[in-house]
């Protein structure tokens, strides 16, 4: 067989899904930054005009805008430090001579393949219902007041949600890269003397940061666009307290009908994930060659 | 570690793990059991014994028409995975068996589209399915759900087929093959076991997306994901329902998770970690 035939024939078999991701990607973001230099409201579509910068400056002015940056903000790193700081210690966990080790590592992964809204809802109702939640449930046996999470601690509310289904994917990724650790450099090191802690700092920490830096990066990205969660348990409220980025843009989209500043949002919220992607393509882009 | 544990030391981190994992577990184990009370029984306190009674699922039925939504999850999904695999098939197969000096950047650039929040592109999908009428229609989630997962479903299959070893091939060719039968025969039987693990990963991922099929749906099309978010309203009070709408969304893709533990992490970290 040729190359040159391969070749033109590799080409073609590419083709369908390069052409596909182009259009995706131009089409749909060429749009989100026209549309946001307009004034442009659903409810008066008639009226439309050039807006020049001002769906941008109103975003920037607008209290609420830098309420969901913070929260956005709030939210990534509250779940960052308990997903990464619990997978490794669950990691660590597993990873013992346990009985039921299969077991044990279905149950500590089946949070992650629950869909949002049902994760949201269970933890919302059954959970830390003020009245007839098992939170609410564990402080009347205490003795003590039950507490309105939602209201209360909303934010808070939604970083614990969203902890408990990113923790699987964590421990999962920690885990993977813990069972590769040489066992023998292991066993050197204790014989040396080293205590646990410090062959943890020494010798597993080291091993496990790249797949550290990958669970991060990874999961920033999702984080970045939590959506479901919010829509059936706060609303993003009360007033903006659990508002991030993501639930601003579709109240502007879909409550407000704001075409012209959601699209605006849009593009700053495009502008926030490219920060986070570039670190993700760098070092995914080491382990190709 | 070929080491001597005590069984007391292994007994103590046995307790600790189980400990741990029920904790996890816990919320989605009580769903279950809660879907298997009566209203009355759900709201009456902490109880892990139900009468296990089946009348909530039996009204979820009646009241909510639940194999409407469960049909269109299954249609969405499995629609925009093998729609993926249909493209996907021959691009990671192009570029894992005759690789060029662009098909790094390629790989990346995929990459880079998986990157974009949807958030971003809501407006413009948004006014698309308006005006073409993709509105609450299968056939509009199918494509989305499609192109947003087209880039992961490109980079497991390019990496799965990459660890196909090029000889193989090498040595049919020289037995005389044609470039038809080394598909059919040599290359196909190889590749099987990567195109599943994709096509499990990427049926969970499509079936659990709840940011397009909240959007771009109202009643007609609406998946399990649409579904049960719509159990926020005043009704979602009735919590053995609840349960049993939500044992029952979960429940096929928790087991088909089950199974794929391994290559949900290559799937998931583009395999970086293997």
């Amino acid at each position: 067989m040729a190359t040159r035939q391969t070749q033109s024939l590799a080409k073609i078999m590419r083709a369908p899904a390069i052409i596909l991701l182009l259009i995706w990607m131009i089409v749909p973001l060429g749009m989100t930054l026209y549309y946001s230099f307009l004034n442009y409201n659903l409810l008066n579509p008639t009226q439309t005009s050039w807006a020049g910068w001002f769906n941008y400056q109103y975003f920037y002015t607008d209290p609420a805008f830098w309420d969901s940056i913070w929260n956005t903000l709030i939210l990534v790193l509250g779940v960052l430090c308990i997903t990464v700081v619990g997978g490794i210690l669950i990691a660590l966990l597993i990873d013992k001579p346990i009985f039921g080790q299969g077991i044990v590592r279905i149950l500590v992964i089946s949070p992650f393949f629950v869909m949002p809204p049902v994760a949201a809802l269970i933890w919302k109702n059954m959970i830390m219902h003020p009245s007839y939640g098992v939170f609410a449930d564990v402080a009347q046996f205490l003795g003590m007041a039950p507490v309105d999470w939602f209201a209360q601690y909303p934010l808070f509310s939604i970083i614990l949600i969203v902890a408990w289904q990113w923790l699987p994917f964590a421990t999962l990724i920690l885990l993977t890269a813990l069972q590769s650790l040489d066992g023998e450099q292991m066993e050197a090191a204790e014989m040396d003397g080293a205590s646990a802690l410090s062959r943890f700092i020494y010798l597993t920490l080291p091993h496990m940061s790249r797949a550290i830096t990958v669970v991060i990066l990874i999961q920033t990205i999702f984080l970045l666009s939590i959506y479901a969660e919010i829509l059936v348990t706060t609303n993003g409220g009360p007033g903006n307290a659990s508002t991030n980025l993501t639930y601003l843009i579709y109240r502007a989209a879909r409550l407000n009908f704001d075409i012209g500043g959601a699209a605006a949002g849009g593009i700053i919220a495009v502008v926030l994930a490219n920060i986070v992607a570039i670190f993700l393509m760098r070092a995914v882009g080491k382990n190709l060659d | 570690m070929a080491r001597a544990v005590s069984t007391q030391t292994k007994i103590g981190w046995t307790i600790a793990a189980w400990v741990v994992a029920l904790l996890i577990f816990f919320p989605i184990l009580y769903t279950v059991i809660t879907s298997f009370k009566t209203e009355q029984e759900a709201i009456a306190g902490f109880d892990l014994i139900p009468s296990f009674t089946l009348q909530s699922y039996g009204e979820v039925q009646t009241q909510n028409d639940y194999i409407r939504p469960f049909t269109n999850s299954v249609i969405i999904a499995v629609g925009s995975t093998i729609l993926a695999l249909i493209v996907a098939i021959p691009a990671a197969w192009a570029m894992a068996f005759a690789p060029t000096k662009q098909t790094k950047n390629i790989l990346m650039w995929m990459l880079s589209t998986k990157m974009m929040p949807a958030v971003a592109v809501l407006v413009p999908i948004y006014l698309i399915f308006l005006n073409t009428g993709l509105m609450d229609t299968r056939i509009g989630l199918v494509i989305i759900l499609m192109l947003m997962n087209l880039p992961i479903v490109v980079w497991m299959l390019y990496t799965y087929f990459r660890e196909i070893p090029g000889e193989i091939l090498e040595a049919a060719r020289m037995d005389g093959a044609t470039l038809g039968q080394e598909i059919v025969h040599v290359l196909t039987p190889m590749a099987v076991p990567g195109i599943a693990s994709t096509l499990l990963l990427n049926i969970i991922l499509a079936w659990n997306e709840a940011f397009w099929t909240i959007q771009l749906t109202t009643t007609n099309a609406a998946p399990l994901s649409a579904f049960i978010a719509s159990f926020s309203s005043p009704q979602g009070l009735f919590w053995a329902k609840l349960s049993a709408a939500s044992t029952m969304a979960i429940a096929p893709i928790l087991i088909m998770g089950w199974f794929s533990q391994k290559q949900l992490v290559r799937g998931l970290t583009f395999g970086a970690v293997k």
